[in-house]
């Protein structure tokens, strides 16, 4: 689903956020990469969804070859992987409803289609009764629950969560995380980063640990000390 | 085709929904946009009635050929219609001995010894041809077209053509000064175009600035540049065509105030009654044209203010 091979990405000689880095992760695994700040785990991401281009190396994602990426086909990419960032991403003028309905409407998607998934989307990460709310009238978790019901409405193979729980009070976090794997069980590709080491401990899936631009560990089932 | 209706119809919707969610932001600049089509409209109307003005002033310039009294009523009728397709040349008044007469009685009415002077029996005046130019800063080469052997000995030996001597420098004075004043005009509105263009552009580019993270989520949500683009062009649109209508309710109030309060009308070079009665004999063209200035000036401005948080260009 996501293959990384002998992946570099360098700002400049003094700054190297990754270095060879190769990484492969099946259809339907949820995995989480671990690291300080500025290990290179935002890079990486930034890398999958086409922000940055890598310096060297061969990416490939849900069969799409990054080299034979046309700039103005990059949109088309990015409605196939669903992604969360840290600070959440809402549109500050639109409700609830409407951005999540937003990753529909830039598909094309008809108005009465639209109307029937929302919901049912809200229903998953319990957010139903806020659907008329403004973004600036919820909670940071309920924000960071609405991004993630954008991210998932359009049913993507791939949820990238860039430190979904980062900006979150211990209760909050644990509920988002519990929506992603709620997702991952529906057949969701989950590629998750925190470091939080309570989640990853809890979670016990696959942990990808950067050091430095470097993977220095790839375990299944596995906990972290920071 | 369903599906990109579907998508212009919410490009549409989206950028009325926003311009009301952004009132706080739309307010700031549909003032600015206001006062500078305002200034713009108000520059021009003042332009108009003043080139009005000076053109009464020049229409007011022309030169007279004083003629002999042995040319010909043929030789008349050939320099009369050389005249008339001269270029420069407006309109060729001819005056004869007899009408000069009674014009001068006309305008002497009141002072019998210059009356006495003349009688019907000895006609001092000459017939003369009135001839006014479209430019009279070009009133030299009608002289010399006049000036030429066959015409010249048309001519009253004595009295010539009044364009020459004080009268002469006098006309090119004002020749000269209208020519400057109309530049200055020109100059004025184009500059002001420009610097007003320049205030609209960045108005909106500080409003589009303020929601760049809207535009950077919805370009990682995977939306095409013109599906983010639009709604910002709509809604500058609107800006535009509201700032349009504003400016123009706002003159047409300071004219029906100004009309009334200055009976008169009249400032110096700056023709008040004409200028309310150019203004609403055109108000239907100047409000077509100011909407369609507005409309243009916000689409135009923000799709280049957009144009730089839409690239899709990644760093390599």
């Amino acid at each position: 689903m996501i293959l990384l091979d002998r992946v570099s990405k360098i700002y400049n000689r003094k700054a190297t956020a990754l270095e060879r880095i190769n990484l492969h992760i099946e259809p339907k695994e949820f995995v989480i990469v671990v690291g300080q700040s500025g290990a290179g785990k935002t890079t990486l991401l930034r890398l999958l969804t086409r922000e940055e281009k890598p310096t060297s190396g061969k990416i490939v994602v849900g069969g799409i070859d990054y080299d034979k990426l046309k700039d103005k086909d990059i949109p088309l990419l990015r409605r196939k992987i669903g992604v969360v960032f840290q600070d959440f991403k809402l549109l500050p003028n639109r409700t609830v409803f409407e951005n999540v309905a937003f990753a529909l409407e830039i598909v094309g998607m008809g108005n009465k289609e639209i109307q029937n998934t929302v919901p049912k989307v809200l229903d998953i990460v319990n957010l139903k009764n806020k659907a008329n709310n403004m973004p600036y009238e919820l909670s940071g978790g309920e924000r960071q629950r609405v991004a993630i019901a954008r991210a998932i409405v359009r049913q993507p193979k791939i949820l990238i969560a860039d430190e979904p729980t980062g900006n979150l009070d211990p209760k909050f976090a644990w509920d988002v995380i519990k929506v992603l794997e709620k997702i991952n069980k529906f057949g969701t590709t989950v590629l998750l980063t925190t470091h939080n080491q309570e989640i990853v401990n809890k979670l016990k899936r696959r942990v990808v640990v950067i050091e430095n631009g470097k993977i220095v560990s790839d375990r299944t089932n596995a906990s972290y000390r920071l | 085709m369903k599906r990109s209706w579907i998508t212009f119809t919410r490009v549409i919707k989206s950028g009325f929904v926003n311009f009301f969610r952004n009132l706080s932001l739309a307010l700031p600049a549909i003032a600015v946009m206001t006062v500078t089509l305002f200034i713009s409209l108000f520059l021009y109307i003042a332009n108009i009635t003043f080139s009005n003005t000076i053109n009464q002033i020049s229409d007011k310039i022309n030169i007279t050929v004083y003629l002999s009294d042995k040319t010909t009523t043929q030789q008349l009728n050939d320099f009369e219609n050389s005249l008339r397709n001269f270029p420069n040349v407006k309109k060729v008044e001819y005056i004869s001995k007899d009408e000069a007469l009674a014009i001068y009685k006309a305008e002497n009415a009141g002072n019998q010894n210059l009356l006495n002077a003349v009688d019907e029996t000895s006609n001092p005046l000459p017939a003369s041809i009135n001839i006014t130019p479209y430019d009279i800063n070009k009133i030299q080469d009608i002289k010399n077209f006049i000036n030429q052997k066959q015409y010249l000995a048309l001519q009253d030996s004595q009295l010539g053509t009044s364009y020459s001597g004080d009268r002469k420098q006098a006309i090119d004075r004002i020749a000269k000064a209208t020519k400057v004043l109309r530049e200055a005009g020109l100059i004025g509105i184009g500059v002001f175009a420009l610097v007003s263009a320049l205030i609209i552009f960045n108005t909106l580019r500080m409003a589009i600035f303020n929601r760049k993270d809207e535009i950077t989520i919805m370009r990682l949500l995977g939306a095409k540049p013109w599906y983010i683009r639009g709604p910002f062009v709509v809604e500058a649109s609107f800006y535009g065509v509201i700032s349009a209508l504003i400016s123009i309710g706002v003159i047409e109030i300071m004219f029906s105030i100004f009309s009334s309060a200055l009976e008169a009308s009249s400032l110096g070079l700056l023709d008040i009654g004409y200028a309310s009665r150019y203004f609403n004999q055109y108000l239907w063209l100047i409000l077509l044209a100011q909407i369609v200035l507005g409309f243009t000036l916000g689409a135009l401005f923000s799709i280049i203010a957009t144009a730089r948080y839409l690239k899709l260009r990644t760093s390599k």
